[in-house]
């Protein structure tokens, strides 16, 4: 079986827009977490967040796109065009049916849909956009991606939180498996309205400090809940072979994956994260000992992390592997998180640098090897990444460098 | 009922306001007659026209009418139709 290997890669971040800007900041330790722009917050329990400033997607997208598309879809078509770019592939060059696209979302396009819904209460029924039929859809970004560039395989969405971000990068892996040339994969969320907002505050698990720096702090005394953002990133997957055959850059190869579910409450039973770890491992015929840095799902929930650092310190050992969360950078960011994340593993495989966890003081009790405050150089060979989603879902995933 | 015409300068305005442009069509072309599907509008993008062309307006245009206006002229002259005015789209 040819290995499956990332050529391209698309970023849009709270603290960067692009690969390069987004490198850099999470390099330097900026944060691109706030008070909340784009509504006034201040009603409202929680009122942080990550958002990409600075994002003007007339400047990026064909004014035919504008009027059909939630400000995730914007996103995501502009991480796609620079994904596709940065692998030096042009859809128009490949057939058809070659190419496919498989997203992952949680929430679908909230800020256009709470337009219409307001256009619906305020106005009436004919002011609704007849976008709205699909511009908030889970499967709009893989839709629209699809229909930009013309790639007609095997397509889908994968709606499981947080989790499906690496979800989506295991299916895109599997429909290369069967015979797909390239797949764009990954991930953008975006919910920071109103009505966005109310639903990530239901499950109650929003931090509700207002300074920036003492908010989200995964496996630290004080973690208190999470800091959400918006973005993510999409990634250009295709075999090795047909990858080698182009002389293609390969940032790395998707070696292992596994998804595990959690037992219902009170069952007695243990989580499922550490199984998924170890699954994953299985998967990609690895030990734990050659995993050579862990980006973390760092809930910032007090009991959440215990049962991260449990799983990761029954696999690696206490203080066992270098493990870090630069997504206390930028928020977690939903479906978006974990492909971000996977960026952000493969460019620390290119450059030898682990990037830093900041504004956390570990928990002693977790025994974790956390790289805080300032990033760590370390030959690195292989990366694992977790991500929880809410309600059971587990996922890891495990990206090596290429031979 | 008003003597108010609809025009192709009125389509297009609607046109971008509801569904943008493709950027390889000029719409200040000769495109009367041209198939809406070639100018970049598709049938959502229709429906979304019809019904900023019903609020503005004030009128009701049947579900034929936009299944069936292939053209800005057939869409212009349905459109006058319902106005009451009778205008033909000018060549």
């Amino acid at each position: 079986m040819s290995a499956v290997v990332v050529t391209g890669l698309g970023v849009t971040a709270p603290n960067g827009l692009g690969v390069q800007d987004y490198w850099a900041a999470t390099l330097a330790g900026k944060s691109g977490i706030g008070r909340i722009t784009r509504f006034d917050p201040s009603q409202y329990p929680a009122r942080l967040a990550g958002e990409i400033p600075g994002f003007a997607a007339e400047e990026h997208l064909p004014s035919r796109l504008l009027p059909q598309t939630d400000r995730m879809t914007r996103l995501a078509l502009v991480a796609a065009d620079w994904a596709l770019e940065d692998a030096g592939i042009r859809p128009q060059d490949l057939p058809d049916s070659s190419m496919g696209v498989v997203t992952a979302s949680s929430s679908g396009g909230f800020e256009f849909g709470q337009g219409e819904l307001q256009a619906l209460w305020s106005r009436g029924s004919q002011y609704v956009s007849a976008y709205q039929s699909f511009a908030w859809f889970y499967a709009v970004n893989s839709g629209q991606i699809s229909i930009r560039h013309g790639m007609k395989g095997p397509s889908s969405v994968v709606v499981s939180d947080q989790a499906g971000g690496l979800d989506a990068v295991a299916q895109a892996r599997r429909q290369i498996r069967k015979g797909t040339a390239v797949v764009v994969s990954g991930a953008v969320d975006a919910s920071i309205c109103p009505w966005g907002w109310v639903a990530q505050l239901a499950a109650q698990r929003l931090t509700t400090r207002d300074e920036p720096a003492q908010a989200y702090l995964p496996f630290d005394a004080a973690a208190d809940g999470y800091v959400p953002g918006e973005g993510g990133a999409l990634l250009v997957l295709e075999s090795e072979e047909s990858a080698r055959s182009r002389d293609a850059r390969i940032y790395g190869e998707v070696a292992g994956y596994a998804a595990t579910f959690d037992p219902a409450p009170g069952s007695g039973r243990p989580p499922g994260l550490r199984r998924a770890i170890e699954l994953a491992l299985a998967d990609a015929r690895m030990e734990p000992g050659e995993i050579d840095v862990v980006f973390c799902d760092a809930a910032a929930d007090p009991e959440l992390d215990r049962v991260e650092s449990e799983a990761i310190t029954t696999v690696f050992g206490p203080n066992g592997v270098p493990v870090t969360a630069p997504k206390t950078m930028t928020g977690r960011l939903y479906s978006g998180a974990a492909p971000l994340d996977l960026a952000t593993a493969l460019l620390s495989l290119r450059d030898g640098v682990i990037p830093p966890t900041v504004h956390v003081t570990p928990w002693p009790e977790h025994t974790l090897d956390l790289v805080t405050d300032r990033p760590r150089e370390a030959g690195l060979r292989s990366a694992l990444v977790l991500a929880r989603g809410h309600g059971g879902f587990n996922s890891a995933a495990i990206v090596r460098a290429s031979a | 009922m008003s003597t108010q015409q609809f025009t192709l300068d009125d389509l297009k305005r609607i046109l971008i306001e509801g569904a943008g442009a493709e950027e390889t069509v000029d719409l200040d072309g000769d495109i009367l007659d041209a198939d809406f599907e070639h100018l970049g509008y598709e049938s959502l993008a229709l429906l979304e026209t019809g019904g900023r062309i019903e609020r503005e307006y004030g009128i009701t245009l049947d579900d034929d009418v936009l299944s069936e206006s292939n053209t800005p002229r057939a869409l212009i002259d349905a459109v006058n139709g319902q106005l009451g005015s009778g205008t033909q789209a000018a060549a």
